[in-house]
């Protein structure tokens, strides 16, 4: 496969996880608002932004339409759901011939979706009925994906792509949640349901569609530790960040097998590292410094990232008829 | 109840009531306005059909179109540079006898241009005989001096043709344009067929239409067969400027019909003369490179230096033999507006033959005779650019107005090499199912001609249509749309 095209499909992957990821939490936060004063408003809006790594507004943080507006529909904000769906389907098009044509109206026509609603229709139709459209338009497009696609290379770079995403978005959330007015409660055993921190661990669960999975594991009985435990090291919840990289280093190793490259050796050794580390590691021994923890696996991912694209994407000329023996004929 | 088959707007009967007959060649009418005996059974099913069936069934084809994005884009229309190449209905239909003229035409054509294009580039004898002026060819635009003496495997310069044929109002073909660079519509004439396929079904089982969906297969063995010599089981790629280009729909079509990779200039990279793709796996040797750039565009270090679209080293690696062009460089000499003039001339010349397919009456700017003539009479012929394409930088006298006639006149006496001019020509009409009738449209038609071991074409092409009431320009970027075509078995 040309390295462009595994490139375009990475990329195209990302965007759209980034797209349901943001719609997400928009959705979330205009959702638990309803509960809050409004001077929280400003509080959680930060915190979006903090978790999307973005830098807050320079003014209109505490007003909901215009925050939304932008995180949705500004073509000119690079961060925005519009603007990541855009790039998705830039990606797709550059590989048309690649993806099935099922894939691409998929992605044509979530883009077209967005781009024929204004905000006004979105904020007086129901910004939550909207919102769920893109959550379900992208994940139809994976859908379609898995299951029209052939699971070849190009398959495997989509799922890098999207369980790479997800990890670091994910990583991200949680850290940005207990590293924000939350210290006392994670040392409590349990959570005043009255409280009004309770609706904002409710809503980092459902910011990872997770609320349900985890009452099934721990029942509704909301903590800290759990919800860390939960979101970051359980191996069958699809929104775990231990699951996220499972997938990615499973699909690295497929591409391998594929791509029978010799050069795979940092890549392998980098997935396994964080892989192993989610798989051995424990919530208590982490909780304390959950920070540097997370922000550990986060700098691992990029890492993981960056040795894909030195040994698949824009490896050195010089490597390629170096080290690696001749060129293929 | 049977109705009339004479013509005239007043008796033709619904859908045809709003038809009308000119000077130009009906498709489907004779001259007493009775339909032509190939075009007899569609008449007669577009008479039964209601009006709805046909509009459900044009919805159908423009949906799948749209879904499909099967698109191309306009240079210099703002957003929504995309648009949706419209698609009529009705075939057009050429009989088997018509056929058999324009592809013995169009291989002898070929043939001859192929011969012109290998004797320009070494020995010039035809130059030499004084058949054509010297300082014509020289002053083409698209001359390449650097493939001087230099011969391209299997001495195939044009390996993919498309040649705009035009029916003039005698019913006889002629051709309007060879198009021996990086022609492009292949694709439409597919998916026109793929679509009509669809949306009317027991038509075109009704009528005997030869098949044309083995194209793929035949451009793959015509590239494999240019591969360099010596070369076993060739690497064939595509070479695309990139998914702004106006044909990047077409190329990835053609890429995914043959099964070959879709590669970008910056895909490619050129080590010890020998052309490679970056793929995850590694570095790639590439052997046969069906080009869609055109060539200045191509190699940054020989042509357009600030050219980001192409491959530095291409050339030398070329030129090295270690890798096939397709077609080659430099063949744009041999499609020049002006030089088309002598077309006839250089069939006489390399294959001793009286031509089968006629040229247009062309007037070339540069002798002060025919100069004076084409000043005067601006208003009543076609002026094009030499090196133009596309429909872009032409003059139509009839239509257009006293500035841009006077605009076109400074143009050619700053530089008469530079443009030639030509009559108006009748495109033939065929119908056309426009806004709830059915309408005569102007048509061209463009058969693809490949030209690997030997000239292979296959029956049909692309027909397009002037939808606009009136208008002779056929091309997707000033309005034009197309129609399936069919070649009958008999």
């Amino acid at each position: 496969m040309l390295s462009r095209v595994a490139d375009n499909l990475y990329w195209m992957s990302r965007y759209l996880e980034r797209a349901e990821h943001t719609a997400r939490l928009i959705d979330v936060s205009l959702h638990h608002l309803l509960d809050h004063r409004s001077e929280y408003a400003i509080q959680r809006w930060q915190r979006l932004c903090d978790s999307l790594r973005i830098a807050p507004f320079a003014e209109g943080m505490d007003d909901a339409y215009r925050v939304t507006g932008t995180l949705t529909f500004d073509i000119d904000y690079p961060a925005s759901i519009v603007s990541c769906i855009a790039a998705a389907r830039d990606n797709a098009q550059q590989v048309r011939e690649q993806i099935n044509s099922e894939m691409w109206e998929q992605i044509n026509r979530l883009y077209l979706h967005m781009k024929s609603t204004s905000m006004e229709d979105m904020w007086f139709g129901g910004p939550h009925e909207f919102l769920t459209t893109i959550k379900e338009g992208v994940q139809l497009f994976q859908g379609i994906t898995d299951s029209t696609m052939i699971h070849n290379e190009g398959w495997y770079f989509i799922r890098v792509g999207r369980y790479m995403e997800r990890a670091w978005a994910t990583a991200s959330l949680i850290d940005v949640h207990f590293r924000s007015s939350f210290d006392r409660e994670v040392q409590a055993d349990v959570i005043q349901t009255d409280h009004l921190d309770y609706l904002e661990w409710v809503g980092l669960l459902r910011s990872c569609s997770a609320i349900e999975a985890y009452c099934k594991v721990y029942t509704a009985n909301i903590h800290p530790h759990r919800i860390a435990e939960f979101l970051i090291f359980n191996a069958e919840s699809p929104r775990s960040i231990r699951f996220a990289v499972s997938m990615i280093q499973s699909a690295l190793q497929s591409i391998a097998k594929i791509t029978s490259t010799r050069r795979v050796l940092r890549v392998e050794r980098l997935a396994g590292r964080v892989r192993a580390a989610l798989d051995y590691d424990q919530v208590e021994d982490i909780i304390g410094n959950i920070h540097s923890y997370l922000d550990t696996i986060q700098r691992q991912c990029t890492q993981i990232h960056n040795a894909i694209y030195q040994t698949y994407i824009f490896y050195p000329i010089d490597a390629a008829f170096g080290t690696d023996g001749a060129a293929q004929s | 109840m049977r109705l009339s088959d004479s013509p005239g707007s007043s008796t033709m009967p619904p859908p045809f009531s709003d038809y009308t007959f000119e000077k130009s060649y009906d498709e489907m009418f004779d001259a007493d306005g009775k339909p032509r005996p190939a075009y007899k059974r569609l008449y007669y099913r577009l008479l039964e059909m209601p009006l709805e069936t046909l509009q459900q069934r044009q919805q159908a084809a423009d949906m799948t179109f749209l879904n499909q994005g099967i698109t191309f884009t306009v240079y210099g229309s703002d957003e929504g540079t995309e648009r949706i190449w419209p698609y009529d209905l009705l075939p057009r239909i050429i009989t088997a006898e018509e056929w058999m003229t324009i592809e013995k035409g169009l291989t002898q054509r070929i043939t001859a241009l192929n011969l012109f294009l290998k004797d320009v580039y070494h020995e010039e004898h035809i130059l030499s005989d004084g058949v054509i002026p010297r300082t014509l060819v020289y002053s083409c635009q698209h001359l390449r001096r650097q493939m001087r003496g230099w011969h391209v495997p299997h001495d195939r310069y044009i390996a993919i043709v498309g040649t705009d044929l035009v029916r003039l109002p005698n019913g006889q073909f002629a051709v309007l344009e060879d198009n021996l660079r990086v022609p492009s519509g292949v694709s439409y004439m597919l998916t026109n067929r793929e679509v009509m396929k669809r949306v009317l079904p027991s038509l075109i089982d009704s009528y005997g239409v030869r098949p044309i969906g083995h194209y793929g297969q035949t451009l793959l063995s015509a590239l494999y067969a240019l591969a360099p010599v010596g070369c076993v089981d060739p690497t064939i790629v595509l070479l695309t400027p990139g998914v702004y280009n106006s044909a990047y729909f077409e190329h990835t079509f053609l890429a995914r019909l043959m099964g070959i990779e879709l590669v970008e200039g910056r895909d490619l990279i050129v080590h010890n003369n020998v052309v490679y793709m970056r793929t995850t796996g590694g570095l790639r040797r590439v052997d046969v490179i069906y080009r869609r750039v055109d060539d200045d565009f191509l190699d940054p270090l020989v042509f357009r230096s600030q050219s980001t679209l192409g491959v530095p080293g291409l050339f030398n690696a070329y030129r090295a033999g270690n890798v096939t062009l397709a077609n080659a460089i430099g063949t744009g000499v041999a499609d020049d507006k002006a030089l088309y003039a002598y077309v006839p001339a250089i069939i006489r010349y390399y294959l001793h033959e009286e031509p089968i397919l006629q040229n247009v009456e062309t007037y070339l700017l540069t002798g002060d005779t025919q100069r004076r003539y084409v000043l005067e009479h601006l208003d009543a012929l076609v002026v094009k650019a030499v090196g133009e394409s596309g429909g872009y930088g032409m003059l139509i006298g009839p239509y257009s107005t006293k500035s841009q006639r006077e605009e076109f006149r400074q143009r050619i006496l700053t530089d008469p090499r530079n443009y030639i001019a030509q009559p108006t020509l009748a495109l033939s009409r065929a119908p056309c199912f426009i806004d709830g009738q059915i309408e005569p449209r102007h048509v061209d038609l463009r058969p693809f001609i490949l030209y690997g071991d030997h000239v292979t074409i296959v029956p049909g092409g692309l027909t397009r249509v002037a939808l606009k009431r009136g208008s002779l320009v056929v091309n997707s970027s000033q309005g034009g749309g197309s129609k399936d075509t069919w070649v009958l078995d008999i």
